[in-house]
């Protein structure tokens, strides 16, 4: 509103008349220019009406009004209704029309609002809770991976719910799209480790091994790790933002309504695209790493690139490939699949959206390492 | 607000042109708003009604025209200036729009918290006395996602009104309503216009609503993309002869030479 001039303060003052007691309203009750009267005027003014049968009001002197009135007047209603205090009747013929009106409307509905603290819970009923929660998730990420894997064999058939141009799609999303980042992250590494490498072996002589180093590291190690690290962040995250915004859109209960099994549409085809991108990421991976390493060999140390493909090759046998392999598939679906997971059991809302991408990601590194960690117990035990 | 009774015109649209590029939505739109008037924007889906009441609310500026509130050309404002006039809006988006990672109550009290120095008491006294307008009371403290159509929409009016807006945009306020819920928001929407002054902007095509609440409108074409006919929708369903607007008022396909009377 543009208020010509100043506003007044909000004001009130009672005047007794034997039984009667009158309520005389000035100034301008504007919310935002003279802020609200409290609960400690309401009680005053009872107060100072104590023992009257009767508030009558008279609003002559009012100014403008908004919000602010009526919840002064809202306020001094509840405390009169309230149990336990004396009975005072209220006169409201002297408010004006409109705010009786509001008055009326917001008395109507105006139920007081329900208990809104939740009950405090004990630290047992705490741990228990947490406990069935997580046993719960345990359940349900088992009964994800076996249907996944039951229906993957199913899609190997043609026989799954869904569309090869989503399969497509999501390929070409997370293969080729994912190229430069994959380059960039492994040249890196490669070239890192020929530099530490290398200023080590120098001490001994046996700069040449730089490339046996470089080779068995990328090949077993990190190529097919720091893949999936950035898989996880770049895809993983975004099955799980995409999925929670399907579910706030009630995308996928439209998809339910018709029959169409979520799992089929939704997570097939991701885990697919994933399992199929991740073993041709890893190769991409490995020579890009190799590379790096050959550079930075090449730089730091007076080795040719004949007698540094030739060590490489020596060092690395077509099983060290397997192994890097394997694991690349198994991250892959692991990625895919706790993107999907935590996408389909995400809330409704925007705020939500941002948890599910969040905790993919971290699950999805997490989960990585801890797999490669069982890889490598699994592969010594087995002298691999 | 209840006591600005001037008799002028709240809001005044003149030679507005909406596009978007090259594709024209709306040219030559002139209108105005009479203070504590409740006026309709009429006309059939896809005639760009929502587009005109962004162009007013200042989500799109058009391409040609001004849109004057309170006698202040809203668009040639700069932007601090426009905030500030925007501040006496009160929008109410088709879903609700609510904020889904906000409870209800939270929803109400962001507008007071950012534009307002209330304390933390006042501000939750307001937003109860807002909720309870709306007959929300109760639900203060559930989330969006919880809410069923007709309460989100209670909620997002509720939002419309945290500031005491001098006017309310509605957007389809009834769409997706239920006969009782739809006929109980226009009660609403009556009430609130009558207790609190303010002046009201309805966008809709629900023709009981509009019979029953505005009493004054304009009305889109989408084919010639401007205004064919001014008035109260009463009166244009009761004396207009644009075929268009007949169609429309007696929910006929345009064209059909058979004048069946309906309403």
């Amino acid at each position: 509103m543009t208020a010509a001039a100043p506003p007044l303060p909000a004001a009130w003052r009672l005047e007794r008349r034997g039984p009667e007691a009158e309520l005389r309203l000035t100034g301008d009750w504007i919310a935002r220019e003279t802020g609200l009267r409290d609960a400690a005027a309401v009680r005053q003014v009872l107060a100072e009406a104590d023992g009257a049968a009767r508030l009558r009001f008279d609003a002559s002197g009012l100014g403008r009004w908004d919000s602010a009135f009526v919840a002064f007047l809202r306020a001094l209603r509840e405390a009169v209704a309230a149990p336990g205090t004396q009975r005072l009747e209220l006169d409201e013929a002297g408010l004006p029309d409109a705010a009786r009106r509001l008055l009326t409307l917001a008395a109507e509905s105006g139920a007081a609002a329900a208990g809104t603290t939740p009950p405090r819970t004990g630290f047992l009923t705490l741990v228990g809770n947490r406990a069935i929660a997580a046993w719960a998730e345990v359940v349900a990420v088992a009964a994800l991976i076996g249907e996944t894997l039951l229906r993957g064999g199913a899609a190997l058939g043609g026989r799954a719910r869904m569309r090869a141009t989503d399969v497509w799609q999501l390929i070409r999303e997370a293969g080729p799209g994912a190229l430069a980042i994959v380059a960039i992250v492994n040249g890196l590494v490669g070239g890192i480790l020929a530099f530490v490498g290398a200023v080590q072996l120098r001490r001994f002589g046996a700069e040449i091994y730089v490339a046996d180093l470089v080779g068995i590291a990328m090949v077993r190690e990190m190529a097919a790790v720091m893949t999936a690290i950035v898989m996880a962040g770049r895809t993983g995250g975004a099955y799980a933002a995409h999925i929670a915004t399907m579910q706030g859109n009630e995308e996928i209960d439209a998809l339910q309504a018709l029959g169409i099994p979520t799992n089929d549409y939704l997570v097939l085809p991701r885990v697919l695209a994933l399992v199929l991108m991740m073993p041709l990421l890893y190769l991409y991976a490995c020579a890009i790493g190799l590379f790096g390493g050959l550079v930075v060999g090449m730089a730091t140390l007076d080795l040719t690139a004949t007698a540094y493909l030739v060590e490489t090759q020596q060092a690395i046998a077509g099983k060290q490939f397997l192994f890097g392999l394997v694991k690349s598939i198994t991250f892959g679906a692991l990625v895919a699949l706790a993107g999907c997971h935590i996408g389909l059991k995400a809330g409704r809302s925007a705020a939500d959206v941002g948890r599910a991408a969040t905790s993919a990601v971290v699950a999805g590194i997490i989960g990585v390492i801890a797999l490669d960690a069982i890889f490598a117990v699994c592969a010594d035990a087995l002298k691999f | 607000m209840a006591q600005d009774q001037k008799d002028d015109d709240r809001l005044r649209v003149d030679g507005l042109r909406l596009a978007f590029g090259e594709r024209v939505i709306q040219r030559d739109l002139g209108f105005s708003v009479r203070n504590g008037s409740i006026f309709a924007v009429m006309g059939g889906s896809g005639c760009g009604k929502s587009t005109v009441l962004k162009a007013m609310v200042g989500l799109l500026r058009p391409a040609a025209g001004t849109v004057l509130v309170d006698d202040e050309d809203y668009w040639s404002a700069d932007d601090a200036r426009r905030s500030e006039i925007g501040r006496r809006f009160g929008v109410l988006f088709q879903n609700g729009a609510l904020w889904s990672s906000m409870t209800v109550a939270e929803n109400v009290a962001l507008p007071l918290q950012m534009f307002t120095s209330l304390d933390a008491a006042s501000i939750d006294t307001l937003v109860r006395l807002k909720l309870s307008l709306v007959g929300m009371g109760a639900a203060g403290q559930r989330m969006p996602s919880e809410l069923s159509g007709g309460m989100r929409k209670r909620a997002g009016l509720a939002r419309a009104l945290a500031l005491d807006p001098g006017i309310l945009f509605f957007d389809e306020p009834s769409a997706g309503l239920d006969p009782i819920t739809s006929k109980r928001l226009d009660d609403l929407i009556l009430e609130l216009r009558d207790g609190l002054g303010a002046t009201v902007v309805i966008v809709s095509h629900e023709l009981p609503s509009l019979f029953t609440i505005c009493d004054d409108g304009v009305f889109l074409d989408a084919e010639t993309r401007t205004a064919i006919a001014h008035g109260s929708p009463r009166d244009l369903r009761d004396h207009c002869d644009h075929p268009t607007v007949r169609a429309f008022m007696a929910r006929e396909r345009p064209g059909s030479t058979d004048q069946k009377e309906k309403a």
